[in-house]
């Protein structure tokens, strides 16, 4: 933003009579440092840090290697699914049914093999198909529409919300689902899904590995690949990129199935780490994994941000969540703690954006 | 740019080829009577045009005159609902843009052109991207684009830094030249221009009208949107005024005079009844205001030069 000043008379130059590699010379280069502090994912690397050294400070436990594995741990369960959320919502689009679509994807995986007493792999199966289905219809009906995602999602949300409660009671009695350790397949879908291995004497769960993998993934597709430039497009302005012949509802609609395919994966994960599922649970995740895309610099407004904020920002939660309990102080401050973060995080990102890219 | 001489408006009059002999051929797209309704509203209503390679067609109109549901047609945002819409002399539905830019029919959008937060090289070829390698790790060719990106804009005569400044940030005659020059590289043969000057001064403007010229020159067929007489007279081959939807003028260049445009654009009818109404307000000098006869030259021809 920076190096516009030469852009207006820019225009004037009498065309070449051919191409020739002079720069116009117009532009000066700004400081590395600025340039840096300009991109929103180094704002929120240093905010992580910070919290980090935070908590290093008041909270001893923090600094070792099981509690770090700890933090990163519940950073992961939270950073996958805001990878998926932060695509959408650089694509102009927010989802949030979230949070509760996490929880119907691990309840139709155990009701479905354990009612039916199928091998776990089918319910797991189903469970994609279900997962993949809601952010299909998510998707569909806000292409269709024309409506705000807000609106559309936030209808499904109350819906799921019902409905996992609901019909958890009306097939098993209870407000959880029935322990499905027994099953065949179980361990299988466990080493899959939620597992953990040793390094230097501490336990490393898999999902911090699977975390930093899609997050790798998201960013190259992000910035690499067609389908990453048509996210910014459709998120930027959707009717420039249609005119152009970006395929706007194939990338909105997909995008909000990757949702759903996240939402499977971390149901999937919670099913074979707990064993079983509470219908009521996932309420308010939607806005957490939101919030840790705000944090990482998205834009709330579509067409701009990156893969690897998101990373920091789910990392900043984890660490406080943790760091809170850590600390010996009341969990209860976690919430109150997450909007000081969100709020202090948009701002700075604010104002460092604007004092680097001043003209 | 132009080897054309000049003329006496400082326009560049162009040697309008005689088609009369290869009757059809040489036209790329085609309306016969078109029109559009959205629901029991007629936007568009009859409307005859004929897009030849390197030449400029002026479609110019008021306000609410139908240029917009026109440009739409022609580059597949929408279906027309009567007439006939012929590229190469074949009919075409198109269904989405896709399929006019397939056809070669690019579209430079007033302000729809860009994504203004994306960088120019991106927007440069945003929706038909260089990609290199198998199908997984199929990736963008960044390299090539920004390489190709860059010479395509020095071609024509646009000279930036930085490939990586969101476009957003450039003039809008930039922002134009750029969607330009982005059309030409894709092998448009048809090239729609959306009032690419309206919101530019004048000298912004004066290069636009050049580029226009230099996309004709290069051979494509230019239909060129305006509400400015002045600016199509410059580069214009062809003009139809569309008026409530419909068509009021069309006229080849050879047949009508820049005062005719600029009386017909300005609402030639309604401006005489106009100045008889001023003619009975005190200090409104109505002589020099030109009497509704004036207008009657040229008033419809039939479909090109």
């Amino acid at each position: 933003m920076g190096m516009t000043q030469h852009a207006e008379p820019a225009v004037t130059t009498p065309p070449a009579p051919g191409p020739s590699n002079t720069k116009d010379g117009r532009t000066a280069e700004r400081p590395l440092a600025l340039r840096l502090l300009a991109r929103p994912e180094v704002g929120v690397f240093l905010g992580a840090v910070a919290v980090w050294v935070f908590f290093l400070i008041a909270a001893p436990p923090v600094r070792e290697g099981s509690a770090m594995a700890n933090i990163l741990y519940q950073s992961s369960t939270i950073g996958i699914m805001a990878l998926p959320v932060a695509l959408l919502m650089i694509g102009g689009e927010f989802d949030l049914s979230a949070g509760v679509a996490v929880i119907t994807s691990a309840l139709t995986a155990s009701m479905f093999a354990f009612q039916l007493t199928l091998n776990v792999w089918v319910g797991v199966f189903v469970a994609l198909l279900v997962s993949l289905a809601i952010g299909f219809l998510n998707g569909w009906l806000v292409v269709k529409t024309g409506l705000p995602s807000f609106l559309i999602t936030l209808g499904t949300f109350l819906i799921l919300q019902g409905v996992n409660l609901a019909v958890t009671k009306l097939v098993t009695g209870n407000v959880a689902t029935d322990d499905i350790s027994n099953m065949d397949g179980f361990d299988q879908a466990k080493k899959v899904f939620a597992s953990s291995f040793e390094v230097a004497g501490v336990q490393i769960k898999i999902t911090i590995i699977y975390w930093l993998v899609f997050a790798a993934l998201a960013t190259w597709v992000l910035l690499r690949t067609k389908y990453g430039n048509w996210i910014f497009a459709v998120g930027g302005n959707k009717e420039s990129a249609r005119a152009v012949g970006v395929p706007v509802k194939f990338t909105k609609i997909s995008l909000f199935m990757l949702v759903g395919f996240a939402a499977w994966f971390v149901g999937m994960h919670n099913l074979f780490s707990f064993n079983t599922v509470q219908s009521g649970e996932g309420v308010g995740q939607e806005l957490i994994y939101i919030s840790a895309a705000v944090i990482g610099g998205c834009l709330l407004t579509g067409g701009a941000g990156s893969a690897i904020g998101p990373v920091f920002g789910a990392f900043m939660f984890g660490m406080v969540q943790q760091g809170i309990v850590y600390a010996g102080w009341n969990p209860d401050w976690f919430k109150a703690f997450l909007g000081v973060m969100l709020l202090g995080a948009v701002m700075i990102n604010l104002w460092v954006s604007r004092t680097a890219t001043r003209r | 740019m132009t080897t054309e001489e000049t003329g006496p408006h400082g326009a560049i009059i162009a040697d309008t080829p005689d088609t009369a002999a290869g009757g059809e051929d040489g036209v790329i797209v085609e309306l016969r009577g078109a029109g559009k309704s959205y629901g029991n509203i007629r936007a568009l209503h009859g409307v005859d045009l004929k897009v030849r390679p390197g030449q400029v067609s002026c479609v110019l109109g008021d306000n609410g005159a139908g240029k917009s549901t026109l440009i739409k047609i022609i580059s597949g945002l929408h279906r027309h609902t009567e007439g006939d819409f012929l590229v190469d002399d074949t009919p075409v539905r198109f269904s989405t843009p896709r399929e006019a830019l397939d056809k070669g029919i690019a579209t430079v959008y007033q302000d729809l052109a860009v994504v203004p937060l994306m960088p120019v090289w991106r927007n440069f070829f945003l929706g038909s991207e260089m990609t290199k390698g198998p199908w997984p790790i199929r990736r963008l060719d960044i390299e090539r684009m920004k390489k190709t990106a860059d010479h395509e804009l020095r071609e024509m005569g646009i000279v930036l830094d930085d490939l990586e400044q969101p476009i957003g940030t450039l003039s809008g005659g930039q922002r134009q030249c750029v969607a330009i020059a982005r059309a030409v590289y894709f092998g448009a043969r048809v090239l729609i221009l959306d009032e690419p000057t309206a919101a530019l001064g004048v000298k912004q403007s004066g290069v636009v009208l050049k580029y226009v010229a230099a996309a004709r020159d290069r051979g494509l067929g230019v239909i060129f949107i305006t509400h400015n007489p002045h600016h199509a007279y410059m580069v214009g081959d062809h003009f139809s005024v569309l008026r409530l939807g419909t068509m009021e003028l069309s006229a080849p260049r050879d047949r009508i005079t820049l005062e005719e445009l600029t009386n017909h654009m300005a609402g030639g009818a309604e401006l005489a009844a106009l100045k008889h109404e001023l003619s009975q307000v005190r200090g409104v000098d109505t002589e020099a205001l030109p009497e509704e006869g004036d207008l009657t030259a040229a008033t419809t021809g039939e479909g090109t030069s």
